[in-house]
């Protein structure tokens, strides 16, 4: 057995590996922070979780998701079809009875929902989430808590740890004052007793996660704590959806660390006091989603120039222009390596999944001290949102402490060594000779000083190319998934990780010989990628974008342009929506029809 | 915040110290003065080249970092002074001093004016107002009196220029002044008081373009028939910001000297407050203790 829905005459106690929970609700029900404790149970008991949701990009208020996959063994995806579908209102259930499997379970509110559609063996469960919660809590607030009622019944309905489930809310509403706290444990309680004849009962067969020291978090917290442990004290932003909660983790957690985060006026204010910064001795982070990342293309053109160290987050969203502010996209990757005026080299790279975001921040720290350049980390919606369990990363092992070097510099300091890397002298450093070096986005010679020399802007135009492809030739080649070589290979980059690999699973399921990589250095590409994409008949390259006027997605453009590979292929999507495994699938399948 | 305290000089530094590249400014530029006398400030202060930085925008006079001996940043158009808060911000040691014309402070930056002003970010600022562009060779500036004939304006300027005291006084700075490239002696004296401030400092000098507007601030020269009309703080109170806005409403060429001059806390005094407090609750915690206690609420 391992899925709630694939026996529809099911005993009254399953054990499954998989399921996946679709709570369907409006913004302001709190189908999050449900979604958030189930997600942070898994990883208590052991158990791989993703979560997805769908929110409306307004204050408050309208129709959203969370979905939660919760697995005994490893979970890539938050699944295509639910398990269960939790409805909350009547547009809930309209909305999304087709995303719950054959045979699947309905649980509906009986005083918001009529059922209307009997088909598929969906077997529909009626409970009076509102009139039970009103009854449990004493009538005070009318809409408040029927989430929390719902997490008891299924805490029920899939034997979930009662007692690790009560500490998580205890947890999370315990701060908020104990009245909240009694409603909460009230209604949890009553959903949790809550007696009806039809609901089935299912239990988890045991984690498979041996790690003790296991977390559940978003890809957004982990991005601003890897940055923490990369070193990073200083950095600026201006609030835009979904970059903010960085900005603002970081704004609170600085100051522990001796550190400052500051709001700017403006996203050139916040590159340019980032890159002050940096110029002064502490590499900073700055960061946002699109448009904000087009209203700092200036200066990451003048980072480039000045070769000075910067670290810029961008958290794609759906666009162009203000564009799905809540949707997830992949369309800022060519923005990401070209945005600016003049040839501009700065380096690119992508977290694969949520734990990745933490090492992804620490290894883009290090690549800006090493190549003194710009480093985009590119994040986007679905990841910086969704929760995922998995190990405590060893801090022992990664930290990095930052350092101000203002040691006194020899008489032979350049600051533009035109065969060597750029180690800038930050004010306060002492030189030995007397002459002070300047900074500068006009071309310069190796001192600082502007020229406009023709052999010298083309000696360092040069050299501020030449870094990245030496640091292009020491990047490790992404791991294969599968086989070395053979018929089909999955190509993907950021939050597709996951789906592309189950994709990859279901493909050989069909027969098809197929094997998957995933890119995380995506700008500059590791040496030595053009031989291993060689030894697949087809490469398919699977982004949210758009296949654009030649039917290449922006990372098959880029694979196509470097290496002339006939044989890669596009599979592109804009519908603002995740990747689900089926769509990589059905993708791909038509591509070899 | 860096406690990295740089060493003192033992001796003051000369000119010739100080001196870098020879300027690329035309000839009897009002630019010349204004670097002098930052030359002289910086003698007067006894500061070594470890103890400050020159930050600039684009702009004629925004290339000065370049002809400064010191460490130095030549930015992009309008965005010097954001620059120059990550300076401040992260480096307590470093005095800050900003460069800029009308063009890069008023017009393309003009919101960062407003911003790191009202912030109240410690730096001095110093803009050379010469009421046009002319590193692109004479357009039409946000200072430009209306009337006057430009590239951009061949049948002479319309739009109401913006009046620089006006503008920083609504704008939060803690210390305003006005000065004249003509009278390097007033800006000494100006700048070293600028320098002094606690906060956001900005002096707003008149400094002459002689080729594209010559004699656009005779009328505060004495030897060419103006006057020069210092601000006599026995009368002018510089703690009142409605005294200063009277000051900043009289006609061209008005007065010269400090408008206003206030005592707030800078941004950097008050985040370090912060950081004090917010490390003082958290005792004697390492920082990767601090960031297991962020996990243990993961698990």
């Amino acid at each position: 057995m391992n899925s709630v829905g694939a026996s529809p005459q099911a005993t009254k106690d399953e054990a499954l590996r998989n399921a996946v929970i679709r709570l369907a609700g409006n913004s302001q029900d709190g189908i999050q922070a449900v979604g958030g404790m189930l997600g942070r149970l898994a990883g208590r008991t052991a158990q791989d979780v993703m979560t997805y949701m769908t929110i409306p990009s307004t204050i408050s208020g309208g129709p959203s998701i969370f979905q939660v996959h919760l697995g005994s063994g490893e979970v890539l995806h938050a699944g295509d079809e639910a398990d269960v579908l939790v409805a909350f209102y009547q547009h809930s259930y309209d909305d999304h009875i087709a995303a719950l499997k054959d045979g699947g379970i309905c649980l509906y509110d009986t005083e918001k929902v009529e059922k209307t559609r009997n088909e598929r063996g969906i077997h529909h469960i009626g409970v009076p989430f509102t009139a039970a919660t009103v009854e449990a809590i004493g009538g005070t607030a009318r809409d408040r808590g029927k989430n929390i009622f719902v997490l008891g019944l299924l805490c029920a309905m899939f034997r979930l740890d009662k007692v690790n489930l009560v500490g998580i809310i205890e947890r999370q509403f315990g701060k908020k004052g104990e009245d909240i706290l009694r409603n909460c444990l009230n209604a949890f309680d009553a959903g949790f007793a809550f007696q009806t004849t039809d609901l089935r009962q299912f239990h988890f067969a045991p984690g498979e996660a041996r790690h003790s020291k296991r977390i559940s978090s978003d890809g957004n917290t982990m991005l601003g704590l890897g940055l923490i442990a990369a070193g990073i004290r200083y950095g600026a932003g201006y609030p835009i959806t979904p970059w903010s909660s960085i900005m603002e983790l970081l704004r609170r957690e600085l100051p522990k660390y001796g550190g400052v985060f500051m709001q700017a006026e403006d996203e050139l204010a916040a590159v340019a006091i980032a890159l002050g910064v940096g110029y002064a001795g502490h590499l900073a982070v700055t960061g946002s989603s699109g448009p904000g990342l087009s209203l700092k293309a200036e200066t990451l053109g003048y980072a480039s120039m000045a070769e000075l160290p910067l670290l810029v987050i961008n958290v794609q969203r759906g666009g162009p222009s203000t564009g799905l502010p809540t949707s997830v996209e992949q369309s800022d990757l060519l923005q990401a390596i070209y945005g600016s005026h003049g040839d501009s080299p700065r380096i690119v790279v992508a977290p694969k999944n949520v734990e990745d975001c933490f090492y992804i921040a620490l290894e883009a720290a290090q690549l800006a001290r090493r190549c003194s350049c710009p480093v985009i980390i590119l994040s986007d919606q679905a990841l910086a949102t969704r929760i995922e369990a998995f190990n405590e990363p060893n801090l022992e092992e990664h930290w990095i402490e930052p350092e101000l070097d203002l040691s006194a510099r020899a008489a032979d300091f350049k600051p533009y060594p035109v065969d060597g890397l750029t180690r800038h002298a930050p004010p306060g450093t002492p030189m030995e000779e007397g002459t002070y070096p300047k900074v500068t986005g006009l071309e310069h010679d190796e001192m600082g000083h502007p020229s406009g020399n023709p052999e010298n802007h083309q000696k360092m135009t040069d050299k501020r190319r030449d870094k990245l492809i030496q640091l292009a030739a020491e990047l490790q080649l992404p791991e294969v998934y599968r086989e070395e070589d053979g018929e089909i290979l999955l190509v993907g980059w950021g939050s597709t990780y996951g789906p592309i690999r189950e994709a990859c699973d279901r493909l050989r399921d069909k027969g098809l010989c197929a094997s998957a990589t995933h890119i995380r250095h995506l700008h500059p590409l590791p040496k030595g990628l053009d031989q291993l994409l060689a030894k697949y008949e087809r490469v398919f390259v699977v982004e949210m974008n758009d296949s654009g006027l030649y039917g290449n997605g922006q990372l098959a453009t880029i694979l196509r342009a470097a290496y002339c590979l006939p044989s890669i292929q596009s599979i592109c999507k804009t519908d603002g929506l995740a990747y689900r495994v089926r769509e990589i699938v059905d993708g791909i399948e038509k591509h070899l029809a | 915040m860096s406690d990295t305290k740089a060493a003192k000089p033992e001796e003051k530094l000369t000119k010739k110290q100080l001196k870098a590249d020879h300027p690329t400014w035309c000839p009897a530029c009002g630019d010349f003065a204004v670097l002098a006398s930052f030359f002289n400030v910086i003698q007067s202060l006894g500061l070594s080249q470890t103890e400050f930085v020159c930050v600039a925008g684009i702009g004629c006079s925004s290339r000065i970092p370049y002809f400064v001996n010191s460490h130095g940043i030549h930015f992009i158009h309008g965005r010097a002074l954001p620059l120059a808060t990550g300076i401040s911000l992260s480096r307590p040691d470093q005095h800050v001093f900003v460069f800029g014309g009308d063009g890069d402070g008023f017009s393309i930056g003009g919101n960062h004016l407003n911003h790191a002003a009202r912030k109240n970010i410690n730096l001095t600022y110093i803009i050379m107002d010469n009421f046009v562009y002319g590193l692109t060779k004479n357009q039409t500036s946000p200072t430009t009196p209306i009337g006057r004939r430009s590239k951009t304006d061949p049948a002479g300027s319309v739009d109401r220029p913006i009046n620089p005291m006006m503008q920083l006084l609504g704008s939060g700075a803690t210390f305003i002044a006005r000065s004249h490239a003509t009278h390097v002696k007033h800006m000494d004296a100006i700048f070293e008081r600028a320098i002094k401030h606690d906060g956001f400092s900005v002096v707003e000098v008149l400094s002459e373009c002689t080729m594209f507007y010559p004699g656009a601030f005779d009328a505060a020269i004495p030897r060419k028939g103006g006057e020069f009309n210092i601000v006599d703080e026995e009368i002018h109170d510089t703690n009142s910001i409605n005294k200063a806005f009277e000051l900043a409403q009289l006609d061209f060429p008005g007065k010269f000297g400090v408008f206003y001059e206030k005592s707030r806390p800078s941004k950097n005094s008050l985040e370090q407050k912060w950081i004090e407090e917010v490390q003082a609750n958290l005792g004697d915690l390492s920082p990767q203790d601090l960031m297991r206690k962020n996990f243990v609420a993961m698990h």
